[in-house]
């Protein structure tokens, strides 16, 4: 069975079917679409029981020789990390579908066509075993987003959707070089590889012996092209931008999922590849991450544009993740991966419930609204609600996440996460005040006065996010014990290459016992014995 | 004993009237609304009751009694499980909060039946009675984070209940945030104590805490930081100096409100998690003394602001924050139980001062102000007869219950060795300013001539929803003190003895007092002394001649002013921090780092390769022999290029 390639081209197939429908059929582009994104949630659910408790390698996994000169196969994987990161997309893409179903009529079709490649490419990413590949989705994944913002976006669209894309390949062009490189060092060996596993192990057991110069040039390469996307300070002012003008349905997914790809590939590539570059790295990085906590909580505090505000907030939320990470403990590891998913669900629920406000006024001006609770109290709730879950409260999503991480970071590192803590108060600050401003009071403006409450389709998006956020509020443990040996096992690579760089001098005896008995690796010593 | 089995039932029943009344409520008659609100809320009392007896029969190894549900968060050695425990100290805490808390809501049912959003009131009320009791309950830290952190939020919503006014929204908003700056601490304490135990179970952080050395590491040592920074989590929540700024805003909320979380429950979980914790702050003196200081100071401090205060409920939130701070200055001289004492009876008199101004401002039609109340004894003599009861019982007066427990407190920080007699003399010198200012309350709003426009103003008795709370809340506050009376009047400190176990040497330590019963005396003699010369000053000024007061204040116009301005407290933070954080973030942070140094340089880098592909764009003129020459001169290049191992040595010669 071959579930991953099944869960990846989903969206692409259900998009070529689309293509086929007329393009003024708006009831049925949505209806299929909708139904595609629905069946695609379901099949990654299939994916849970594949990955079981406990079992920290990479489970599912499909292997295709793809391009043979240079070796490039199509290997696809899931483990406790990437497991969650692709139900999450799954679960947002139909949400960010149902969020645009009345805003978004000019070029329909065009618009959830690109809905669906989007979650292909970034289903993509979480998946790939093989550098190649992941680099090839990575970069798939630039161009929906870079229409959706173009093409469907507000006033300055074209200034934020050409930021964000030379923004990410600027990264991403480093990336590419880091990956050509590690594949040449390979190559060296004579061993003609992309796949991640193979070029790990390599690493590993000293085979591929890096310098540390080197070392450090290839973990920046790498971790260079994810602090763009995550966005670490001070890499983050695409995405203000990016997300102002970005429609609802493409903030959703911006800041739900694109934005995790970056600590996704932080924990996947820079740790267990370049462990002893990361830890030189660590406390620059850290430092960085907690400005970032402290600035975007700052900033977002004194932003008059409610999705600026809630963009900047993710600049915070997204520097607690990067902090987990680069604490190197397993409990704020954890933390950083719960984070990752529970930022999803929370900012993805405010730039919902941003985008309703603004279907209602076309404007996002704080100073525009103003006492809305008396014409649309149930908005007003499930904001509050959606506020508390991002600001920490303890029994919904956002708490986990930030504890973990902070009470990690505190065993190895306790005064970055006094520091990171203090993000704790400010983001009280500015969720509340900026909830003030638009709900409490008498209503401000005439026009505001008679605002439809939410309407049904509406009710049921946000009653869905709800209750997703009181669940991973309540029952953490339901998600941390499937990714918590995966979580580890990036740790156990990091001091297990310790140990390695200590004697690598010492010529490994075999090289295939330390190589996984895979595919590509075989094939490779068998040419090289031809020669 | 079925009932300890279930330890979940008495926080799930609160909860759940939260959850009908919040989901459904809008479409509910207030029959309905009450019964739910009302009876959740009852049963919870009635199940801790039946909890009490229950426990009461269990023997002392099975005590602390604890119940794990399921794993809350677990990652790495970290395991934090939805435990509940009962034992002495959380008996007391349920009875008081239960007790009292449903004493509230069936009040409310008459206080707040005119108003708007009925069944949101009863919902949030329920759901902080669900926090609150998850607090006293928890078994570990985090899970009395939640309660600590859920309490905070029942408070911003019902601080914020008449939201349309854009004061209660921003006492709301300042409650909550200014609590965070504690629970920064809390965190932080947490996070230290599980380096330091590899745990945040209270068992096994008490256990390994017994066996730690009175701070092996010196003076700041691991628990005295530890200590430092739970109780930074407790002066945010119990409003001590510093963070006690955000109580007397939160007057701005509906009076049953100030009544149950900002009298009577919620301030008081510092007290708890101070004493809940009395084990590691033994372990640390100096912690303890800066405990027992803030808490002293606070009391003085807040009693100052107090006495010039004319809105009934400000002067009851001041009295509050200085009430708190004598259970701190008890915890910090190291009595836990008189302060936790002091804790239950301030729940009794302080519960019944709100509920009787909450009556006195029903009945005025919604006034708060004494300057236009004045001789409503008359009127409404039950709410009269019942503030005056619980106005004897802050003041001291001999017999009732806040005499005994502020006794105890007064006669612990005498006896303490922490900082001399000056915490003794300052806590002295509150109680004749507590005196003092509630007995101008009393005389200000019910003696006197009426200052109230007759005509306009109809004076009513409330109905009895409201003056059965108040008549149970004022027995209690007369009676409640005799659990713990002291030897000289014939009693037997129940109090302690019941904590005992729970609060090991340091019940034990309190009850052998050097100096025996006659010191005991003069001491409570010198604190009545101080009482009634709190209330003869009070009655010269307010009621034998009013000129007297006005010449002080005119003579004492400096000290007038900066009390009457709460010395300025709220504008030197927003002058020190706000407007400066304010400002920091728009301009420094946000315009220029952001706005100006990255975007622009980021804008910059995408000009300059414009304005260079600006200019070399130009090379492509279409001109042919302009090509022609480009032609050449790259031809010349590359010519020269190959031809350079030869020309070099050529060119060398030359030279």
């Amino acid at each position: 069975m071959h579930l991953l390639t099944v869960i990846t081209f989903l969206p692409t197939v259900g998009a070529l079917a689309l293509l086929l429908l007329r393009g003024d059929d708006h009831v049925w582009i949505r209806r299929l679409a909708l139904t595609t994104a629905a069946s695609e949630f379901a099949l990654s659910l299939l994916l849970i029981p594949g990955v079981p408790v406990g079992a920290a390698g990479y489970r599912l996994e499909e292997v295709h020789a793809w391009i043979s000169n240079p070796q490039i196969n199509y290997h696809l994987g899931v483990d406790g990390i990437s497991l969650f990161l692709v139900v999450l997309t799954t679960f947002l893409t139909p949400i960010a579908m149902l969020a645009s179903w009345k805003s978004i009529c000019v070029r329909v079709k065009e618009f959830f066509v690109m809905l669906l490649v989007l979650e292909t490419g970034v289903i993509g990413v979480f998946l790939s075993l093989d550098l190649f590949l992941f680099f090839l989705f990575w970069e798939v994944m630039l161009l929906p987003m870079y229409f959706l913002i173009g093409i469907w976006g507000h006033e300055h669209r074209i200034y934020a959707s050409l930021k964000f894309v030379l923004y990410t390949m600027a990264g991403s062009i480093l990336m590419l070089v880091g990956i050509v490189w590690l594949h040449y060092l390979a190559l060296q060996l004579d061993v003609d590889t992309f796949d991640l596993q193979v070029i790990q192990s390599l690493l590993q057991n000293g085979q591929i012996a890096l310098r540390p110069s080197a070392e450090m040039v290839l973990f920046g390469a790498f971790f260079l092209a994810f602090a763009i996307k995550v966005p670490l300070f001070p890499l983050h002012t695409w995405l203000p931008d990016a997300h102002v003008e970005a429609p609802t349905a493409g903030s959703i997914i911006l800041a739900g999922v694109l934005l995790k790809m970056g600590t996704y590939g932080m924990l996947r590539f820079c740790l267990p590849l370049f462990p002893d570059a990361a830890r030189k790295f660590a406390p620059l990085i850290a430092i960085l991450a907690i400005i970032g906590i402290l600035y975007g909580a700052l900033v977002a505090m004194v932003q008059p544009n409610l999705k600026k505000l809630v963009a900047y907030s993710s600049v915070s939320h997204l520097g607690f993740v990067v902090l987990g990470i680069f604490a190197f403990n397993a409990i704020s590891i954890q933390g950083a991966v719960y984070q990752m998913l529970s930022h999803g669900i929370s900012t993805g629920a405010l730039f919902l419930l941003v985008g309703m406000l603004y279907d209602r006024r076309h404007t996002f001006l704080i100073r525009e609204y103003g006492g809305l609770a008396t014409p649309m109290p149930r908005l007003a709730a499930f904001f509050l609600f959606v506020a508390l879950s991002s600001l920490g409260l303890p029994m919904l999503n956002g708490f986990v996440g930030e504890f973990l991480i902070l009470l990690g970071t505190y065993q190895q590192h306790w005064l970055w996460a006094s520091f990171a803590a203090a993000g704790v108060v400010f983001s009280a600050v500015y969720l509340l005040w900026s909830y003030q401003r638009v709900f409490f009071g008498e209503v401000t403006q005439e026009t505001n006065r008679t605002l439809p409450d939410l309407s049904v389709r509406e009710k049921w998006i946000l009653l869905t996010m709800a209750a997703v956020i009181l669940w991973m509020g309540v029952g953490s443990t339901m998600f941390t014990r499937r990714f918590e040996a995966s979580c580890q096992n990036v740790l156990d690579r990091m001091s297990r290459a310790g140990a390695y760089s200590a004697g690598r001098t010492q010529v490994p005896e075999t090289t295939v016992s330390h190589t996984p008995a895979r595919l590509p690796t075989k094939r490779a010593l068998e040419r090289s014995g031809k020669r | 004993m079925p009932l300890l089995n279930y330890l979940w039932i008495i926080p799930a029943l609160p909860l759940l009237g939260a959850a009908v009344n919040g989901l459904a409520g809008r479409n509910f008659p207030k029959r309905w609304v009450n019964i739910i609100g009302v009876g959740s809320t009852g049963l919870s009392f009635a199940a801790a009751l039946e909890l009490g007896r229950e426990f009461s029969q269990l023997s002392a190894d099975q005590i602390p009694w604890a119940r794990s549900y399921f794993t809350w968060i677990a990652a790495g050695t970290f395991r934090a499980a939805f435990e509940l425990q009962i034992d002495q100290l959380t008996v007391v805490m349920l009875l008081v909060v239960t007790g009292v808390g449903w004493l509230i809501h069936i009040y409310s049912t008459g206080y707040m039946a005119h108003e708007g959003g009925y069944y949101r009131f009863f919902a949030y009320l329920n759901l902080f009675m669900f926090f609150m009791l998850i607090l006293v309950m928890a078994a570990n830290y985090p899970l009395l984070f939640v309660g600590w952190e859920g309490v905070g939020l029942s408070s911003y919503l019902l601080i914020g209940f008449y939201f349309l006014r854009k004061s209660a929204a921003d006492a709301g908003k300042k409650a909550f945030i200014v609590n965070r700056i504690g629970d920064f601490g809390f965190m932080l304490a947490m996070f230290l104590i599980f380096r330091a135990f590899g745990s945040l179970d209270f068992t096994t952080v008490f256990s390994n805490a017994q066996n730690m050395h009175a701070d092996a590491l010196g003076e700041l040592g691991l628990a005295t930081i530890i200590c430092l920074l739970l109780f930074t989590g407790a002066v945010g929540k119990s409003a001590q100096i510093p963070l006690y700024v955000w109580l007397p805003d939160a007057m701005e909320g509906p009076t049953p409100v100030s009544a149950l979380i900002h009298a009577a429950t919620m301030v008081t979980a510092g007290v708890y998690v101070v004493a809940r914790s009395h084990v590691l702050f033994l372990h640390a003196p100096t912690a303890m003394l800066v405990v027992a200081v803030v808490g002293c100071a606070t009391a003085f401090f807040a009693a100052t602001i107090g006495l010039v205060q004319t809105d009934i409920k400000k002067v009851l939130a001041y009295s509050t924050v200085s009430q708190l701070g004598y259970m701190f200055l008890a915890c910090g001289v190291g009595s836990f139980t008189a302060g936790l004492f002091h804790l239950m009876t301030h729940a009794f008199f302080k519960a019944l001062l709100f509920l009787a101004a909450g009556s006195v401002i029903h009945a005025m039609g919604g006034e708060q102000d004494m300057r236009k109340m004045g001789g409503l004894r008359r009127q409404i003599p039950w709410t009269y007869w019942a503030m005056l009861m619980a106005t004897l019982a802050i003041a001291g007066a001999p017999g009732f219950s806040g005499f005994f427990s502020k006794d105890a407190i007064l006669m612990h920080a005498f006896e303490s060795e922490t900082a001399g007699q000056w915490l003794y003399l300052l806590g002295l010198v509150s109680a004749l300013l507590t005196a003092f200012y509630m007995f101008r309350l009393m005389f200000l709003t019910f003696h006197g001539a009426p200052r109230y426009d007759q005509h306009h103003v109809h004076v009513h008795e409330s109905p009895r929803s409201m003056l059965v709370p108040l008549v149970v809340l004022a027995v209690l506050s007369v009676a409640g003190g005799w659990v713990a009376a002291p030897a000289f009047f014939g009693g037997a400190d129940l109090f302690a003895a019941f904590l005992g176990p729970v609060m090991g040497n340091a019940a034990h330590a309190e009850s052998a007092v050097p100096g025996g019963n006659s010191r005991e005396l003069t001491l409570a003699a010198i604190a009545v002394g101080v009482s009634v010369t709190g209330f003869l000053l009070a009655w010269w000024f307010y009621l034998r001649g009013k000129d007297v007061l006005e010449r002080l204040a005119r003579s004492f116009r400096g000290v007038y002013t900066l009390l009457v301005n709460k010395y300025y407290v709220d504008e030197i933070y927003d002058a020190v921090i706000v407007r400066p954080l304010v400002w920091f973030a728009t301009r420094v942070l946000w315009n220029l780092v952001d706005e100006g140094a990255i975007d622009g340089s980021v804008n910059g880098v995408a000009r300059g390769t414009q304005a260079i592909g600006e200019r070399v764009r130009r090379v492509q003129s279409g001109n042919t022999r302009s090509y022609a020459a480009w032609v050449v001169v790259g031809a010349v290049l590359v010519i020269g290029l190959l031809l350079w191992p030869l020309l070099k040595p050529a060119l060398g010669m030359v030279h």
